[in-house]
């Protein structure tokens, strides 16, 4: 590969591990800081990428939306959407152990494909939208790229640093307490529910803002633009290996599992296509495994969560599973 | 639209779907029951199932009937040993890990399905088969056999629980496990039990749905959400619960047609999962809410 073809990989890469790393803080704010399993980030990720679209896109027949608003009202609108779904599942769920919610989730993300999947009216169903406005489009290819890595770069940092200031802050430290001891929390006083939702919600908005700067990035949106199960297992498998509740480490599990995810992908690509086919299956599997293993020999990740207080009195679950 | 239709194109292929579900919810509440989490890599065991019955069929070219047993066996195998392997050393930590790691271990189920039989779409026999028409209802043998067989295994599994020894050490690790630690039960061969059991019905669940549509290996996965749906509505914990629960879920799915578009059919199970946790979380039966 010639020198500028390895410039563009690098700043594509990059582009998809900002757009991951802000994923992953969403499931950190979800699961990092309040145990909540969300296995439908997809679902939120699409309901971004399509509210964004339909607020930016330029009009079209037989379709509502076409609003050609800047792309920021855009993102914006896609994080309140999000936001928006979250709420009533959030609602129903979590007054149960995180279990139900893990069920419910799987379903909202089903539910959210059908419905981009036949709503033409609403989302163009298969064709998808197209000719979405890109920020610094108009630069040259390399440039462009570099700028809009430059913006993502940004935008996940600002991301970063107020969840860091929120996780700090006493919301941050009674969202710890909810989640390690849901029953003391409770009898301080806390409305635990009502903090759950809170977490969810904002989550889900940095899920849907993941999902409109993809759209952007592409330019479209379309059913088939990421497949929904694997989607969301990288970004769970970015955040166990990062280190669950802990911020630099969600956006290093996002770099290093996209990096291999990426990589390897190449190296499979190679193979005569009967084989490059199944390959693809073979990286899902060792992504899989992947996970027990980290789960197994090191849960609390690369970059485990920080003592903040009372030194390992807050850590979520004993260091070493002994068994008897 | 007169009663015969309704019963012929609704009622009747409800019923056979919803015994598939019955079969897969009936394992899902066992699990949530004894062991205290859900398990995500259901369906996809379902899937492995159903493949593992194909591999016989076109192997030895016998019906898929008679692959039934084989593919029941080998997927409480494949059970019991990924419980070894990857849910074992979790189990002093807390419960939702476990859940966790079975969303990895439905990737990887599948990912193996995928491998070996690729993503095509399969089916065990070609050709269509006709129904018979018995006083005016059509009814195909398939659906007899999938009907009959969900209450023989299902019937067979009360029996179990109910008298036998070791299903009534089941029963009272689901009722209270310290108890039953303390009764000197041993656990660890009530989790293979509970593996064993599960497992194999999973495996009939996904053969019954090969049989009655086609394999894919999807198939599984979509299956989750109403056997899911299925175990809470009938009351976790329930076995009787859960044949209920499967058989109004696969009603309501065919039914929804009537009043929904049909792209939307497999949100129905949705829906009453979501009602039933609004309204009333334990189930028709007053199973367990975790």
């Amino acid at each position: 590969m010639e020198f500028i073809g390895l410039v563009n990989y690098a700043l594509f890469m990059g582009i998809f591990i900002a757009i991951y790393a802000l994923l992953a803080l969403g499931l950190n704010i979800q699961w990092g800081f309040a145990g909540l399993f969300n296995a439908g980030i997809a679902g939120f990720f699409a309901v971004g990428a399509y509210t964004s679209a339909i607020i930016t896109s330029a009009a079209a027949d037989g379709r509502i939306g076409g609003f050609e608003l800047p792309f920021l009202v855009g993102w914006a609108g896609a994080m309140v959407a999000a936001g928006l779904i979250a709420w009533p599942i959030g609602k129903i769920c979590l007054r149960f152990r995180s279990d139900y919610l893990a069920i419910a989730t799987i379903g909202v993300a089903e539910i959210i494909r059908l419905v981009i999947k036949s709503e033409e009216a609403l989302t163009n169903s298969a064709r998808g939208i197209t000719g979405l406005p890109r920020p610094f489009g108009d630069l040259p290819y390399v440039e462009s790229q570099a700028a809009f890595l430059l913006l993502m770069i940004a935008i996940l940092f600002v991301a970063y640093l107020l969840v860091e200031r929120q996780f700090n802050s006493p919301w941050g430290r009674m969202m710890r307490a909810i989640r390690d001891n849901e029953l003391a929390a409770r009898a301080m006083g806390k409305d635990v529910e009502y903090r759950r939702l809170q977490a969810f919600i904002f989550g889900a908005a940095l899920m849907g803002l993941g999902g409109a700067l993809f759209a952007h990035f592409n330019r479209s949106i379309t059913p088939e633009a990421i497949d929904p199960m694997v989607a969301t297992f990288l970004v769970w498998i970015m955040l166990i290996l990062g280190g669950a509740g802990n911020n630099r480490g969600a956006i290093l599990g996002a770099a290093v599992v996209w990096i291999i995810w990426s990589v390897s992908e190449i190296a499979t690509d190679q193979l005569p296509h009967e084989y490059a086919v199944k390959a693809k299956y073979i990286r899902l599997f060792l992504i899989g495994l992947l996970l027990q293993l980290v789960l197994r020999f090191r849960p609390e990740g690369l970059l485990p969560e920080p003592l903040r207080g009372d030194q390992g009195a807050s850590r979520r679950e004993p260091k070493s599973s002994a068994r008897v | 639209m007169g009663f015969l239709e309704l019963v012929n194109f609704y009622i009747i292929p409800g019923i056979v779907l919803g015994s598939i579900y019955a079969l897969g919810a009936v394992g899902i509440t066992l699990i949530f029951a004894i062991l205290r989490y859900a398990h995500l890599a259901h369906g996809d065991l379902a899937t492995l199932g159903a493949f593992v019955a194909f591999a016989v069929v076109t192997g030895i070219g016998v019906s898929p009937y008679a692959a039934l047993p084989v593919a029941i066996v080998a997927t409480a195998l494949v059970a019991v040993g990924i419980d070894k392997v990857f849910y074992e050393h979790l189990r002093e930590r807390p419960k939702i890990i476990t859940v966790i790691a079975s969303l990895g271990i439905a990737l990887m189920v599948r990912a193996v399905v995928q491998v070996i039989w690729g993503v095509d779409s399969e089916s065990y026999v070609r050709g269509i088969s006709r129904p018979d028409v018995y006083f005016g209802l059509r009814i195909r043998d398939r659906e007899i056999y999938t009907v009959l067989a969900m209450l023989a295994l299902v019937g067979a599994l009360y029996v179990f629980l109910s008298r036998s020894k070791w299903g009534k050490a089941m029963r009272a690790m689901s009722d209270n496990p310290n108890l039953a630690l303390l009764s000197g039960i041993d656990n660890k061969t009530v989790i293979v039990l509970t593996w064993v059991i599960a497992g194999g019905l999973c495996a009939a669940a996904g053969v019954f749905l090969g049989i009655n549509t086609e394999l894919k290996s999807m198939m599984g996965w979509q299956m989750l959400l109403p056997m899911f749906a299925a175990a809470i509505l009938g009351g976790v914990g329930r076995v009787e619960g859960a044949v209920l629960g499967g058989l109004i879920v696969g009603l309501a799915e065919e039914l929804s047609v009537l009043i929904l578009p049909s792209e939307y059919k497999a949100a129905t199970a949705f829906v009453i999962l979501l009602f039933m946790l609004l309204v009333r979380p334990t189930g028709i039966l007053r199973g367990k809410v975790l």
